[in-house]
């Protein structure tokens, strides 16, 4: 076989895998819309998105309260672990002596790839008995669990990509500061983080697209219930559970309220990722 | 002696930007060329056109001709890996693969489906041999060719070429990232190639050119202004902008 | 407004980012130590080579599942590796800038991040439903294949493209074909990202449970083709949890899982510094 035909040959196989590659991603997009189609048809777009009531057994399928559990638990992880992961990006990036980074860096990249069932059960088997003993009462499967798993979760995300930003800050910025006086805290506060905020910000929106994607950990300690997360200390239920508990169990148009469900998801993500992009890219 | 390259009215873009402008310029057989020109004048891209090498450069576009022996190498039906097989080429920057120093030398045989191992052994050694790199190497063979020094790194680079056994060898500015001690070694490494080869060879270095070259041809703005017998260039200048150029008068 | 002295400010920044620091550490050690710790002391022989029994009986031991997770990354990455690198070489090296090489990138980028339930969905849909791969390890395979898809092919993408042009100059200006550029120049240079890449998707195989919770049923039964259904590890440390009281099993089935990627993690380190050595210069 000469190395002209295979030459030819290669260029059309790997044209064909691109080619497919695209399709297969353009096909999910475009059967997942397909699938909610009749859901949407039969009950409106409103009643679904602003219905407050979930009963498949009934045919009535609101999803705003499995929204709000979404919206609500990842807002709170952000708020739990934002500080965190800023702080110790900034322990990493500045302040950790060169042995202690050596270790601890390997091991936040170690913890994005953890399993989330283990994060789930660590949080089933403490976290949720505190918090039963706290509220006083039920299993202690609430939002505040969830929330404190999401935000354990996302940290090491945040974190390694924090200190990755706030490490290209170019050192001379740096000497500038230092070499008009300023205390490291100062040069970290007025030079270091402005110049890295959009690096950062980057990191909590792919964070946030993280966390609002979170299934089966949600799953094992937010309790499922298809109710307004009115109390931190109550269980609710979010748009990724919603899909994970009643999937085998679905058909008909229950099974398309399910795949709304994930389409909701998917915009939800993808505004959250295109923002992302975009800061990330305007700075670069 | 018929040339062994011709350029007719050779004109190039890229994109909109005209970077050539009607080149006709004829390299003779078993001669040193030498290209000279201030920074952005297009003799990187005149050099670049006669291996085809422009032809992987998106939103680039040719006119005109480039004949070698008397075929033009742009004709549709014409194979680009044989035509650069024929006409092999040294860049500015070293550039050997992070393979060993052997397998640097032997890419270009192993590509073309030689595969026997004696025969590869023969070619190495003829090809750092003729790159006057063989004695330095010769016992580390295995070595990455990352691992040598910037002047080893270039003639292993023309070791490379030369195991092609291509007829023309084109040399954008090789010595420029070198030490005058390898430039040197590369000079005279020439003057013996241009027994078996035809070299074209681009430089800033006026010496250089009036030193190696047999032919000097003198671009300015993507134009060849002037060609010639390198020693009728340098003494007997036609054009006023020539004289400028060589006399450092330029500018 | 008080107004500190930068003295001050700078003593009580130190103790908060010492505070952050160490807190996030030891978080995140405490998860990792309380699941090695509790979960090791169940791991044996026995526990790794016998059945589940699966249903809301917690006994047994995790052989099928394992069995489950090895088919699944066997078959996904012998789909995944050669669509995702044969597109990745595509976008890299081949493909035109045109509107159509954007939109396959924006395509990927996009899919990146829709999280993996949004993929069971669809492979649930797909191959279970509309191809009738029932609840299978096939289903699950190919639904990861979607999954993991974008990611290999952006990492792969980025790890050719930062092979330095002159490398391909070269290759071309000795009488390489194009092809012949990529297998032996573009492919090799870039191996420490596309490893890197794909220990990874092996590390996300490992490690996602939602979209195979919805295609691959939860069989505890041990596999007898890629056309059974089977659960992997993470997916039976979920149903351990939620179905049984089987909490000891789960923390081992958990340490388990903690092993592997500890393994995984620096099998990547490894084979990565192990090329990143070949490549610039080491012997
Ligand atoms: N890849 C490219 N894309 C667009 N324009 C280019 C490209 N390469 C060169 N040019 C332009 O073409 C013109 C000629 O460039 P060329 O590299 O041939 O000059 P040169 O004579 O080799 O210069 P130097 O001595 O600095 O190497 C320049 O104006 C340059 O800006
Ligand atoms: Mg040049």
């Amino acid at each position: 076989m000469s190395r002209y035909f295979v030459d030819r040959v290669s260029r059309r196989v790997v044209y064909i895998f691109g080619v497919v590659a695209f399709l297969i991603l353009v096909f999910i997009a475009i059967f997942i819309l397909k699938e909610s189609l009749p859901a949407l048809k039969e009950l409106g777009i409103v009643n679904i998105l602003f219905g407050a009531k979930w009963y498949p057994s009934k045919d009535t399928f609101g999803i705003l309260t499995m929204l709000a559990g979404s919206v609500v638990t990842t807002l709170l992880a952000l708020a739990i672990a934002m500080p965190l992961a800023l702080g110790c990006a900034i322990f990493l990036a500045e302040v950790a002596p060169p042995h202690i980074r050596n270790i601890v860096r390997p091991a936040v990249e170690l913890l994005v790839g953890i399993p989330s069932v283990v994060y789930g059960l660590v949080g089933m088997l403490i976290l949720c008995p505190v918090i039963a003993r706290l509220s006083g009462t039920g299993s202690g499967s609430s939002v505040l669990a969830a929330a404190v798993v999401l935000a354990i979760m996302v940290l090491p995300t945040i974190t390694s990509i924090s200190e990755d930003s706030l490490r290209a800050v170019p050192a001379r910025y740096k000497e500038g500061a230092f070499a008009l006086g300023a205390t490291h805290w100062q040069t970290i506060h007025h030079v270091l983080l402005p110049a890295a905020r959009r690096g950062i910000t980057a990191a909590v929106i792919l964070g946030t697209g993280k966390a609002i994607g979170e299934t089966m950990a949600m799953v094992m300690v937010i309790g499922n219930s298809p109710i307004f997360p009115a109390s931190i200390f109550r269980p609710a239920r979010t748009l990724t559970g919603n899909i994970a508990v009643e999937m085998a169990s679905a058909t008909g148009i229950h099974e398309s309220a399910l795949f709304t469900t994930g389409l909701v998801l998917f915009i939800l993500v993808l505004l959250i990722n295109s923002i992302g992009l975009l800061a990330y890219r305007r700075r670069a | 002696m018929d040339p062994k390259i011709q350029t007719k009215e050779l004109g190039f873009y890229y994109g909109k930007v005209q970077a050539l402008r009607k080149v006709t310029l004829d390299v003779k057989e078993h001669q040193i060329t030498a290209l000279i020109g201030p920074s952005g004048c297009g003799k990187s891209t005149f050099l670049r056109t006669l291996n085809r090498m422009n032809d992987i450069i998106p939103n680039t576009h040719l006119e005109g001709e480039v004949l070698l022996d008397g075929l033009n190498i742009y004709e549709p039906e014409i194979d680009v890996v044989e035509v650069r097989k024929r006409v092999g080429m040294v860049f500015q920057q070293p550039n050997p693969f992070p393979k060993s120093i052997f397998e640097n030398v032997i890419f270009g045989p192993r590509m073309l489906g030689l595969n026997h191992l004696t025969s590869l052994d023969e070619v190495v050694e003829r090809s750092l041999k003729a790159a006057a790199l063989w004695d330095e190497v010769k016992d580390n063979l295995g070595k990455s060719g990352l691992a040598l020094s910037g002047g080893q790194q270039q003639r292993l680079c023309l070791a490379r070429v030369l195991a092609v056994e291509p007829e023309v060898i084109l040399m954008d500015e090789p010595c420029s990232a070198l030490d005058p001690l390898a430039t040197l070694k590369i000079e005279e490494l020439m003057q013996e190639l241009k027994q078996s080869y035809t070299i074209v060879i681009v430089t800033h270095n006026m010496q250089q050119a009036a030193r190696v070259s047999d032919w000097t041809g003198f671009f300015l703005l993507g134009e060849l202004v002037e060609y010639n017998k390198t020693s009728e260039i340098f003494s007997r200048p036609k054009d006023k902008r020539t004289e400028d150029y060589i006399t450092g008068r330029f500018g | 407004m008080i107004n500190l002295s930068p003295k001050f400010t700078q003593k009580l920044a130190w103790s908060s980012i010492w505070t952050a620091g160490v807190a996030s550490v030891l978080i995140l050690l405490f998860i990792i130590g309380y699941v090695l710790t509790k979960g090791l002391s169940a791991i044996s022989p026995e526990f790794l080579f016998t059945a589940p029994e699966g249903g809301l009986s917690g006994e047994g031991g995790i052989s099928s599942c394992i069995v489950a997770t090895l088919w699944l990354i066997l078959i996904t990455m012998a789909i995944l590796i050669p669509l995702g690198i044969g597109a990745a070489i595509y976008l890299a090296e081949y493909a035109p800038d045109n509107k159509f090489s954007r939109l396959i990138r924006y395509s990927v980028e996009l899919l990146a991040g829709v999280p993996s339930i949004v993929f069971g969905l669809f492979g649930f849909a797909i191959f279970v439903l509309a191809l009738h791969f029932n609840y299978s390890i096939l289903a699950g395979a190919l639904t990861l294949v979607c999954l993991l898809l974008p990611f290999l092919m952006r990492s792969a993408e980025e790890a050719m493209k930062a092979v330095p042009q002159y490398q391909r100059e070269a290759a071309l200006a000795l009488g390489a074909t194009k092809w012949q550029t990529v297998v032996h120049v573009i492919l090799p240079a870039a191996m420490p990202g596309i490893i890197t890449g794909i220990t990874l998707c092996v590390g996300g195989v490992v490690a996602e449970s939602a979209c195979l919770y919805v295609t691959m049923g939860g069989s505890a039964a041990m596999p007898t083709s890629f056309l059974s259904g089977g659960r992997t590890l993470a997916v039976h440390v979920f149903y351990l949890a939620m179905e049984t009281n089987a909490l000891d099993k789960a923390l081992a089935t958990g340490a388990v899982l903690i092993i592997l990627i500890l393994i995984l993690n620096f099998i990547t380190r490894w084979l990565s510094q192990h090329f990143q050595a070949k490549m610039s210069g080491g012997i």
